[in-house]
């Protein structure tokens, strides 16, 4: 039968769409409503010092749009105006230094493109599969472009002193969120971020400045940047102590896990993204990142782990930043066990999760990074589940 | 050997205007910058700025300052500014984190980890809670409350006794269980060379079964499908009636809205709210105290209640100025909002969401 939707006319082809600055800043379109964050109510007390996930599963490419990349609050999105903005410099340094906003863009500025994870993704599957949906296993990620300054040119201004050896950062918000980060990493490769993806960062990413820890767990991208102290031994606060450090099987703890492992997963299909068109071409798509550097192959399995082809990469490579990949291949219809293993540039390759809990046991919390299965059934729905190894 | 910045000298030197012959008059006595280093950009931060913001303290006891508080006042502050979340014990209310007890626990299958099981570091509490507690109110405990509330929380924890009192001398001398309870990432030693083996690529096991299943346990939120066909529903079938007039000026409910973000914490409000830290708040206005059915009230409120004190917009307002002179022991950790334009508007959205 002939298509109406050809042989008719239709509205959008007849009458007028809407004229220019009726949305003077544009959102998606609303048949895309779906595309958005999401929260799990029953991980925390309340939505003020919680956690919600990016819908990973329904975006494409590498760069997360700024208004679905997760938000991680420890005393809520606070409103700081550029006018109202300091950043402080003291501690084993010659000249302890203020500066406001516009300072920070009399100084050189670099672009790059990073990756984001919180330490506590996928968090919840360490005792076993429990949330259906990347969104929610894999989502406390985003990958955007930033631009700021980078901090060994902060730090030079003001003269840090042969004692100094690590570095405290704080935030601005209630929350005092604060980290020690060794003055190695803070001359290297960390930047002052005012912009993500090109326009100014999000409130809830910390308008008007954040810190960008390159690889590094996200709890130490300090949101709302206020000070940064140099001292001679690191500071041991809570988010460095109680919190982000790693219980064993033992009931002893890593602490300073700073370096996110290689890790990858198939974003559709996926429990939110089945397969609706039947047997015949499938595009088998995921993301794979690496806080060690490049991505440098991911390799899927169809059959659970029992045998793998290697993906197709596509994209720029960057350092430390999402990569996506391609598997583009036929299905018959019968069942799947899909799973994606990540290998990077220094040789790392993604391990299962029963290899990381026959190291770590099942209390760890943080730095899940284990292949992940998705059983898809011959009707196309997917489940998260989990295989014999 | 703090110098002045020098490019900051300088401006000063200039802003100083007519001492710029001066200056090159006597260029011995002002120093002229070195050769350039850095880009010259910032001011140098003044001591009060230092000792405003440079408040924490680190393990070795640097930044800690002269005080020092008991454990009996540390838990009549820890009832009135803690307990609404930690409990009176630190046994933590509802998904509140847990301050005491768990000792013993870290091995086990699910470890109860407090400052008396887990926190290895004193320092690491007392910074904590001076420069983020309580929640809704950082900042607003002093030196002395806060080594008061630490030592009642070391008490809650069987670490010190009842007539213990934590001061600057003698803070270094506590010891924490759970001390020695933690050692430096060592994934490159342990995990990195186990983890970079060629990976295997056909034939790489025999037996493939799923093991654990998602769809068991049930816990993910509902689907976008679900919410995008109820929403679409709603929105063809009825089509949102106009607000009923309630004669209340809209734009000062709206500001209502934004101060009640301070309140939003604890309190919920709307369609399907139900009771957190604090009461549900839908119709509060106008309703008798303690009127919740399943809220867990403090007696103080209780007994407000008993006694028929009723919200009116005047008595939120005094109450919303300052919890305690209306409510006295009152569970409500809130400094109040200082400004009447914010009572005002914030009492506003709440007389518009009737119950």
């Amino acid at each position: 039968t002939p298509d109406p939707l050809i042989t008719e006319n239709q509205p959008w082809s007849t009458t007028l769409g809407e004229g220019v600055d009726v949305t003077p800043y544009g959102l998606p379109i609303h048949f895309e409503s779906d595309v958005v964050r999401r929260n799990v109510p029953w991980l925390t007390a309340e939505t003020i010092s919680s956690i919600n996930f990016t819908p990973i599963h329904a975006l494409e490419g590498t760069i997360t749009p700024q208004g679905c990349a997760f938000e991680r609050h420890h005393a809520g999105a606070i409103e700081l105006s550029k006018a109202d903005y300091r950043l402080m410099i003291n501690g084993l340094v010659d000249r302890p230094l203020i500066f406001t906003f516009e300072d920070l863009l009399r100084f050189p500025r670099e672009t790059r493109v990073l990756f984001m994870e919180c330490a506590a993704n996928s968090g919840m599957e360490w005792a076993g599969a429990q949330l259906n949906g990347c969104q929610f296993t894999q989502g406390m990620i985003h990958n955007m472009e930033y631009t700021g300054v980078p901090l060994r040119l902060l730090l030079a201004e003001a003269g840090v002193q042969p004692a100094g050896k690590w570095v405290l950062v704080e935030g601005a918000d209630a929350s005092g969120m604060s980290r020690s980060l060794p003055l190695e990493k803070a001359l290297d490769d960390c930047l002052v971020a005012f912009q993500a993806n090109g326009e100014a960062l999000r409130k809830e990413h910390g308008y008007p400045v954040r810190l960008c820890v390159p690889g590094w767990e996200g709890n130490m991208w300090v949101k709302w940047l206020r000070r940064i102290e140099v001292g001679d031994q690191p500071w041991e606060h809570r988010e460095e102590t109680s919190k982000y450090t790693d219980t064993m099987a033992d009931g002893r703890s890593r602490k300073w896990t700073w370096v996110m492992d290689a890790k990858s997963v198939i974003t559709a299909p996926s429990p939110q993204m089945p397969i609706a068109h039947g047997p015949g071409p499938l595009v088998i798509t995921g993301l794979a990142w690496s806080g060690r550097g490049k991505i440098t192959r991911v390799d899927v399995s169809k059959d659970g782990g029992r045998s793998w082809e290697t993906a197709r990469l596509s994209g720029p490579a960057h350092d430390k930043a999402l990569q996506r990949f391609y598997l583009d291949t036929v299905w018959d219809g019968s069942e799947m066990l899909l799973q994606s293993r990540a290998i990077d540039e220094t040789g790392y390759v993604q391990p299962t999760k029963d290899a990381l809990r026959a190291i770590r046991g099942e209390n760890s919390i943080y730095h899940m990074n284990g292949i992940q299965t998705w059983f898809v059934a011959a009707d196309g729905r997917v489940e998260n589940v989990e295989v014999s190894s | 050997n703090r110098q002045a910045h020098p490019r900051f000298a300088r401006a000063r030197a200039l802003a100083a205007g007519l001492a710029l012959p001066a200056l090159l008059a006597l260029p011995a006595l002002l120093p002229l910058p070195a050769a350039a280093e850095g880009f010259g950009l910032g001011r140098t931060a003044l001591p009060q700025e230092l000792a405003a913001w440079d408040i924490d303290i680190r393990p070795d006891g640097l930044g800690l300052p002269e005080g020092s508080g008991d454990v009996q006042t540390g838990e009549a502050l820890f009832s009135e500014r803690c307990a609404v979340c930690h409990g009176d014990f630190g046994e933590g209310v509802d998904r509140w984190p847990v301050l005491a007890g768990g000792q013993g626990t870290l091995a086990d299958r699910d470890p109860v980890k407090t400052v008396g099981s887990y926190w290895p570091y004193l320092s690491t509490l007392w910074d904590y809670v001076h420069r983020a507690m309580p929640f809704t109110e950082a900042h607003s405990l002093n030196v002395n409350d806060t080594y008061a509330i630490v030592a009642y929380i070391l008490y809650s924890n069987d670490i010190v006794d009842d007539d213990f009192t934590l001061t600057r001398e003698n803070f270094a001398t506590v010891e924490m269980p759970n001390a020695d309870g933690f050692f430096v990432d060592d994934r490159d030693q342990v995990e990195v060379p186990a983890f970079s083996a060629a990976p295997c690529m056909h034939d790489c096991k025999t037996d493939v079964h799923i093991t654990r299943r998602a769809t068991v346990l049930d816990v993910t939120p509902e689907t976008e499908t679900d919410t995008e066909t109820g929403d679409e529903t709603a929105s063809a079938e009825a089509p949102a009636a106009p607000p009923e007039p309630t004669g209340l000026d809209p734009v000062l409910v709206a500001a209502g809205e934004q101060v009640f973000r301070k309140c939003a914490a604890c309190h919920r409000i709307g369609t399907d709210a139900r009771n957190a830290v604090g009461p549900v708040l839908n119709g509060v206005v106008g309703r008798h105290a303690g009127a919740i059915d399943d809220f867990r009230y403090s007696p103080a409120m209780k007994a407000a209640a008993e006694d028929g004190l009723v919200w009116t917009p005047e008595l939120l307002d005094a109450y919303l100025t300052d919890p305690k002179t209306i409510v006295p022991r009152g569970r409500m950790s809130f400094a109040g909002l200082r400004r009447a334009e914010d009572r005002a508007a914030v009492i506003a959205y709440l007389q518009a969401q009737e119950g």
